[in-house]
């Protein structure tokens, strides 16, 4: 139980998608501009988050990782079929947002209004993506811990996309150069924040 | 028939030299103008993230290119076949496809780079610059443009990639493509490495002075 807790606050603080990988930057700053828009989109991604990486991580076990298809037989034990975990990752990605999305339309109707637009923009995050490639990277020894993972990244995620979008918000009142104005203040605050949470680095778990 | 052979000589008439004027600026114009980093705000992670040496941005430039350009021309070839209703994931399979190519070969001749670049070969797949040029411009267009449009892309994210990186390791680590740069008895007086370079928070810095500095040359581009 510690352990995970120590996943999940590691995902949000010390390992956050945003500040120190720079995962799905592109939603980040397209979608940041009001508070209301990006609590949506973060609420989209942690759902995504934690929906893919553990079924991405059954794939991995049992289907590409060296050996993982010794539950086939003795022929199957030393396959390795893992040069093609990205179309694999990628494909399970893209029909799960689809899946999420018609289920979600169906069943929460209120959901659907409020996450509507964001949720296929969500395949092509790059942080769905990084969050089932950094489970690969880093072997998660059960399915709980690397759940725990993705939803602790999706919430670091919704954090930094809110932090960002009130920032921006309040910006806009004040007097920025010309040049910088829009799209060069916002990269330079985020690496400023960047910063800020580098001060969790320190923090042993 | 008539009308068949006057569309045949319009088509004729249509048909420009290889590198027309307009062609060319497919290649110029995302060099600066529509720079896919800095203007079109697309391909921003992995931007970021591979910026701490000038040999690891240049690798992924060219793979970037080699992605862009096979992807972009395979959904330009088969534009018209694929229905639109699932052009996404079609799409995601091409990308996925080419950049399986490129981490393999990576893997068999730079062991070490590909090691470094870890997850951020992968992630080419949803780079958007890749998945923004094939809706933007390749579902649209013929191969030949769709490959100078990828070129040009290509080449912008690139000129970007190695700039930052260009400043980063230079005042991160006095090195240039591994190689110290700056002599030791600039230590001995006392100077130091920024050690802040080589943290990924800077990289958003340099990205975003750079745009400061390229926004008040081509003040066109300026946020209102």
């Amino acid at each position: 139980m510690e352990n995970l807790a120590s996943i999940f606050v590691k995902g949000i603080f010390i390992e956050n998608m945003i500040f120190a990988y720079f995962l799905g930057m592109c939603s980040y700053l397209a979608v940041s501009k009001t508070v209301k828009t990006a609590v949506g989109l973060g609420a989209a991604v942690i759902f995504v988050l934690g929906i893919t990486v553990p079924i991405n991580y059954l794939l991995e076990n049992y289907l590409l990782k060296e050996g993982a298809l010794a539950w086939l037989g003795e022929d199957f034990a030393t396959l390795d079929l893992s040069f093609l975990s990205f179309i694999m990752f990628i494909a399970v990605i893209a029909s799960m947002v689809q899946l999420v999305e018609m289920a979600v339309e169906k069943f929460a109707p209120a959901l659907y209004g409020a996450l509507g637009i964001f949720l296929p923009l969500i395949a092509v995050n790059c942080s769905i993506l990084g969050g089932a490639l950094f489970m690969q990277e880093r072997q998660y020894p059960n399915i709980g811990e690397a759940t725990i993972f993705g939803l602790g990244s999706g919430v670091g995620w919704l954090l930094a996309i809110v932090a960002i979008a009130a920032i921006r918000e309040k910006i806009r009142y004040s007097h920025v150069p010309a040049p910088l104005r829009g799209l060069g203040i916002t990269f330079i605050i985020t690496g400023l924040m960047g910063i800020a949470f580098m001060s969790f680095m320190g923090v042993e778990l | 028939m008539s009308t068949a052979v006057a569309e045949e000589v319009k088509e004729e008439v249509k048909k420009e030299p290889l590198f027309s004027k307009k062609n060319k600026k497919l290649i110029t114009d995302p060099l600066d103008d529509s720079n896919p980093i800095t203007v079109q705000v697309l391909g921003i992670c992995s931007a970021l993230a591979i910026t701490v040496q000038v040999k690891q941005a240049v690798v992924m430039s060219l793979s970037v290119l080699v992605v862009l350009i096979g992807s972009t021309f395979i959904t330009s070839v088969l534009r018209n076949m694929i229905p639109s209703r699932v052009r996404i994931i079609v799409q995601l399979v091409i990308v996925a496809a080419m950049v399986i190519l490129v981490d393999q070969v990576l893997k068999a001749f730079v062991y070490d780079v590909s090691k470094q670049l870890s997850v951020f070969v992968g992630l080419i797949i949803t780079n958007c610059i890749i998945m923004g040029r094939i809706e933007a411009f390749s579902l649209a267009n013929k191969p030949w443009p769709s490959f100078l449009d990828a070129v040009g892309n290509a080449a912008g994210y690139g000129l970007i990639l190695i700039v930052v990186a260009f400043f980063r390791e230079l005042l991160g680590s006095g090195k240039l493509w591994g190689f110290q740069l700056i002599p030791q008895s600039f230590y001995d007086f006392g100077y130091a490495n920024n050690g802040l370079m080589i943290l990924p928070p800077m990289a958003l810095i340099v990205v975003g002075v750079y745009i400061w500095v390229q926004r008040s040359k081509n003040t066109k581009l300026i946020e209102a």
